[in-house]
């Protein structure tokens, strides 16, 4: 049977009956379900359930082997008033200016330095500034320690030029070893911006640009008047990735000082990592990585609230 | 509108210099995994002749052939667990009505930004109760959960760039809704799928803290990214040469096929971090 009606809202089934107001019942398509089954018992069981169970064990002193002892918010109460903790907060803070901020930034000059050119090549360039971001984290961490090394590539580079006073073991340094761990994430995390600005970039109309130069912007204004405007999106996306890997990172820091030297580079996660797994506190170790994932979420709500589309009057995109 | 000559040059110098930065730190290990083991150059200038024994020391030494092997089953598994039950969860949400859609999908969003941190804890004691602890489950199965999320928001989007009137013209020539997904839907997006694919991959071939946490102690599974962790630690191969022969050994494969798919690696990335 065909039909030449206009397509009813609804279900899209082509049921051949006869156009009868259905009953609310039957207007769902319930066979739904037996599809998101497969996904959902995967998220369940191996991620939500997680979620909920690290909130429940945060509640109980446990070493992880023996019966655990409830103990209510202690541990919470616990991990917030110790230093160690705060310290290594501070720390992924810090890590925040060079894993979100600073690539950024940068990505931003060169974005505006190729905005008003024809770069030829253009895509090669891309990829060989993403080759970092696509490394393994221990990968990265290895070439760096080189880099840093006593006898390694920056070492060497300064006694060539001259300047032996400011050699030394970069991320054996208790005043270095932070940042120089930071300036691997700024590595890492530089090509990431790039692209994702460079992909905003080729999505701005050409006429912006004309009509930005008719009117006699130079390069500068040209782009805060209309290249900076335009990646709103991407900066967003690029600073909601950026911080949350700077707040978590583990890879990086487990890989090159962990921790060390003191506890000059210590992060919230080698904490929940070392007391989970190593010095047995369950309880304390789920307690620092409730609080550590609610700290990523808050920074990440404050982060979209602060960039976001303050020109659009209404909730963008549809449903669909 | 004439863009002066200083402005092109800036532009092309600033790139060159970008791209050199962003290879250096590995073309200076890739130069000292080729460095005899007793000559020091100490990073600069050449070594006066090229070696490739620590590549072979760092082979039999730290077990990266098994390494390598484990990463690739735990990777296309992941990518194709995630990918199937994707396509499935996908095709729901993009093309069917039912109650509790929009509490499902939100619930899903929370998988975008949760940190592996805040669930590792409790998977570590669920994975030991199931018996799965050091084994390629215990790294397939929570990689699947943990990329559901992109994957179902991913396949969403993609059939909804599927014209409506092929989904219809397939059930009007008496095809289910069975037979509708795989005829017309995945067909249609397979290149959406493609790069989703791409993405898991790269994504699974470097996780670090889950096959830290989950398959320490059994070196049979261990993936590529902790045999290194591993063997880079032991004091036993201090030997930065034969360290950095090994980083080199565990970048190569995942390079050779960024070159090869890198264009899919990039659109990937970039459409799976706006869709967060």
């Amino acid at each position: 049977m065909t039909t030449l009606s206009p397509p009813r809202p609804g279900p899209a089934r082509a049921t051949g009956s006869a156009p009868r107001r259905r009953p609310l019942l039957r207007r769902y398509d319930w066979d739904a379900y037996l599809y998101l089954v497969p996904a959902f018992a995967f998220y369940l069981v191996f991620l939500v359930r997680p979620v909920v169970e690290s909130i429940w064990i945060a509640l109980f002193d446990w070493d992880g082997i023996t019966a655990s002892e409830w103990v209510g918010f202690d541990n919470f109460a616990d991990v917030l008033a110790d230093p160690q903790i705060w310290q290594a907060t501070l720390h992924s803070l810090v890590f925040v200016v060079f894993y979100a901020l600073l690539p950024t930034a940068l990505a931003l000059v060169f974005v505006g330095a190729i905005a008003r050119i024809r770069v030829r090549g253009l895509a090669a360039f891309r990829a060989l500034l993403f080759v970092p971001y696509i490394l393994s984290t221990v990968v990265v961490a290895i070439s760096w320690r080189w880099i840093f090394a006593e006898t390694g590539p920056l070492n060497t580079a300064l006694r060539a030029i001259g300047l032996d006073g400011l050699t030394r073991t970069w991320l054996g340094d208790f005043t270095t070893a932070l940042p120089s761990v930071g300036i691997i994430g700024t590595w890492v995390m530089f090509g990431l911006a790039f692209v994702l600005f460079v992909s905003g970039l080729q999505n701005i109309p050409a006429e912006q640009f004309e009509a930005a130069r008719l009117d006699g912007a130079g390069p500068v204004r040209e782009f805060f008047a209309v290249t900076l405007p335009a990646l709103r999106g991407e900066i967003q996306v690029a600073l909601v990735l950026m911080i949350t890997a700077a707040l978590r990172n583990f890879d990086i820091v487990w890989n090159t000082t962990a921790g060390g030297p003191g506890t000059s580079t210590t992060v919230p996660s080698y904490f929940i990592y070392r007391e989970a797994f190593v010095t047995h506190q369950v309880g304390r170790a789920s307690a620092i990585a409730v609080v550590l994932t609610l700290l990523i979420f808050a920074i990440v709500g404050a982060v979209m609230w602060l960039t976001r589309d303050r020109d659009a009057a209404a909730p963008r995109g549809g449903t669909r | 509108m004439r863009i002066r000559r200083s402005e092109q040059l800036l532009g092309l110098l600033l790139l060159i210099v970008g791209a050199l930065l962003a290879l250096l730190p590995f073309l200076s290990i890739v130069l000292l995994a080729l460095t005899p083991s007793g000559e020091r150059t100490g990073g600069g200038g050449l070594p006066s002749s090229l070696t490739l024994e620590n590549f072979a020391t760092a082979w039999t030494r730290g077990g990266f052939g098994q390494a390598l092997w484990s990463s690739l089953v735990v990777a296309v598994a992941v990518v194709l667990g995630a990918s199937l039950v994707s396509v499935l969860a996908g095709y729901a949400f993009s093309t069917m009505r039912f109650p509790g859609r929009f509490v499902l999908l939100g619930i899903l969003l929370v998988g975008l930004v949760m940190p592996y941190e805040g669930i590792i804890v409790p998977l570590y004691y669920l994975l030991e109760g199931m018996g799965l602890l050091n084994t390629y489950w215990a790294l397939i199965l929570p990689q699947i959960a943990t990329s559901v999320s992109l994957g179902v928001l991913w396949m969403r989007t993609a059939y909804a760039n599927v014209p409506r009137s092929l989904g219809e013209a397939a059930s009007i020539d008496g095809a289910g809704r069975w037979a509708t997904l795989w005829r017309v839907y995945v067909p249609v997006s397979a290149p959406a799928i493609a790069t989703l694919g791409t993405l898991l991959f790269l994504y699974t071939w470097n996780e670090f803290l889950m096959a830290l946490v989950l398959v320490p102690q059994n070196p049979d599974v261990q993936t590529a990214p902790l045999a290194l962790s591993f063997f880079a630690g032991s004091t036993r191969n201090f030997d930065p040469s034969v360290t950095a022969a090994a980083a080199v050994i565990v970048a190569l494969p995942i390079l050779v096929v960024y070159a090869i798919f890198q264009r899919r690696f990039i659109t990937g990335v970039v459409a799976g971090a706006v869709k967060e």
